[in-house]
């Protein structure tokens, strides 16, 4: 009776849903719209006024070749990444879970970057780049040799060869639930069926694990295409911008050369990327579950 | 749970402990590369960087100037505030929202905030910074406030917590023992917090775990929201600490190592329940 009246839902909505609504509405929605308005002006960052210019900025975003640059770069970076993370991920997810000793110290091992920022992490990265390696390279060969933070290809190598340090143990640890999920009779069931260890794995249990890796590629894929942490300290997009990725690029645009409109047409087109990303996630996901 | 797999034999065995053991070198070598470095002087450093100790010997003082510099317990203190304050505040207002959207899904305002915040997942946070920084420094002037960040942190996890609470209200929490409670007078609030809350535990643990490491680690937000040097947190006082001190590397090894050692720390102490948190975390996510 009382329930159904319109006051009772309101406040009732308000008293369990108001502040969690009121911060996720000033956080996340109405800068988006905000956003999304910001793009059709040409705002400086400091006046009050905001003229309006159409669709200008989307045609400099269009136009402006290094952001396609560090959109192209973002995606092979991205590509690396996400596939020696993942094999990287279910290489040790396997073999910390056939029962050898101290496969737990192992998994806690192997998570621990990912208990540190990418800021961090950057740096510690950097020295070991450019003096460790350094130092190895040299006394390997007894001349000088170079960072290999000081070439373009070298730079990129890098940024991936951390990605991929620094993600395995997370994507491990759901690659190991998975495994873990994978009940062990069907696989006693196929070695009595005349399989080998490799085969039962290849065919009974990865099949098995198909939400794990849907899961792990999309989130490596979300990861590495907004890096910027780790871009930030590692690289700071040297040599001669070479580095820089999409995320950084947006950055630079907005708040270094203060272009906020364009920068934020740019972001918006990072975040169409996203959404389709996320799409496909979704759609691979629900495919699955009527399959399995 | 701990499950023993019939690895083959005994050399496939052995081969795989050894894999696993360069692999292990290989992820504790920065760490450890930074360890024996922090105890040299600079020239050490810089001339055998892979020696364990220097020629100078054994020294300890770039800790106390690195601190000294880095301003290090107050850098500490901000970090433990907004990490502390941003995921209580995540967490009750994530699960308070979570309960109504799961018991009364028929209501338009429920279900048009649910499917919003699930949407939003996919906002990357470079479409949000300027209009941030535009309508919260431009508009209000509250940037430099911990408060502030602490309410955008909240913000921004909002949504992936509630979902996660979504879940966990959904499927384990029985209808009949809020219906009990109501029988016995209680109102809905105090169903909430003496009946629904306390069963919600585990996945409390796990968004406390997961928000804490992000916010924690968090640079971008925090980097434009705290301009002051006196507010700054861990991320950005050692970004900052770099751009000073880069040449002087003893220091920085310093600064890097006291950047890590509180989290370090912690999963010395809080290790199962941290890999168990953030495992149950990413698979429901």
């Amino acid at each position: 009776m009382e329930r159904n009246k319109m006051s009772y839902k309101v406040s009732q909505f308000l008293m369990f849903a108001g502040p969690a609504s009121i911060l996720f509405l000033g956080t996340v929605i109405i800068p988006f719209i905000y956003g999304l308005y910001l793009t059709f002006t040409s705002w400086d960052g400091v006046s009050k006024a905001k003229p309006f210019v159409g669709l200008t900025n989307y045609m400099a975003a269009f136009a402006d070749a290094p952001y396609w640059q560090a959109l192209g770069r973002t995606v092979v970076y991205s590509i690396f990444s996400v596939l020696f993370i993942n094999i990287v991920a279910f290489l040790l997810a396997y073999m910390v879970t056939s029962g050898v000793k101290g496969q737990n110290f192992f998994r806690a091992g192997f998570f621990i970057p990912n208990l540190i920022g990418g800021i961090v992490l950057g740096y510690v990265w950097k020295f070991v780049f450019n003096r460790a390696f350094v130092a190895i390279a040299e006394s390997i060969s007894g001349g000088t040799a170079p960072s290999l933070l000081s070439t373009t290809n070298g730079a990129m190598f890098c940024l991936i060869l951390v990605s991929v340090w620094q993600y395995a143990g997370y994507m491990m640890l759901i690659y190991v639930a998975g495994f873990m999920s994978v009940p062990e009779s069907l696989k006693e069931a196929a070695m009595i069926d005349g399989c080998n260890t490799f085969q039962a794995t290849m065919n009974v249990t990865i099949p098995l694990m198909r939400a794990s890796f849907v899961q792990c590629i999309f989130l490596s894929i979300t990861r590495c295409f907004m890096v910027y942490d780790l871009n930030l300290s590692l690289t700071k997009g040297e040599p001669f911008n070479s580095s820089v990725m999409a995320a950084m690029h947006v950055y630079n645009q907005a708040f270094t050369y203060k272009n906020y409109g364009t920068g934020q047409a740019e972001a918006l087109i990072l975040f169409v990327v996203c959404a389709i990303i996320g799409v496909t996630q979704v759609y691979i996901g629900k495919k699955g579950e009527v399959a399995a | 749970m701990e499950e023993k797999r019939t690895a083959g034999s005994g050399l496939s065995r052995a081969l795989m402990m050894i894999v696993l053991i360069i692999f292990f070198l290989a992820f504790v070598l920065p760490f450890v590369l930074v360890i024996i470095n922090v105890f040299k002087t600079k020239g050490d450093i810089n001339s055998a960087p892979l020696a364990l100790i220097g020629s100078h010997g054994f020294i300890l003082s770039n800790f106390p100037e690195a601190m000294k510099k880095m301003d290090f317990w107050r850098v500490f203190g901000n970090s433990t505030i907004i990490t502390t304050c941003s995921t209580i505040l995540t967490i009750l207002v994530s699960c308070m929202a979570a309960f109504v959207i799961v018991r009364n899904n028929k209501w338009k305002a429920c279900a048009l905030l649910f499917s919003a915040m699930i949407a939003s997942m996919v906002i990357p946070f470079q479409v949000l910074m300027v209009p941030l920084v535009s309508v919260y420094g431009g508009l209000f002037g509250v940037l430099n406030h911990r408060l502030t960040l602490i309410l955008l942190h909240t913000g921004f996890s909002v949504s992936m917590a509630t979902f996660m609470f979504h879940g966990a209200i959904h499927t384990n929490i029985p209808l009949e023992l809020e219906e009990a409670a109501y029988i016995d007078g209680c109102t809905r609030w105090q169903t909430f917090w003496k009946i629904v809350f306390p069963l919600l535990k585990p996945t409390v643990a796990t968004v406390a775990i997961i928000d804490a490491m992000a916010f924690w680690n968090d640079y971008l937000l925090p980097s434009l929201v705290l301009q002051k040097k006196e507010l700054y947190t861990i991320p950005i006082a050692t970004q900052a600490f770099y751009g000073t001190y880069s040449t002087d590397i003893g220091l920085v090894m310093a600064a890097l190592l006291l950047a890590m050692l509180p989290i370090l720390i912690l999963y010395l102490f809080l290790q199962k329940y941290i890999v168990k948190g953030v495992t149950s975390g990413a698979v429901k996510g």
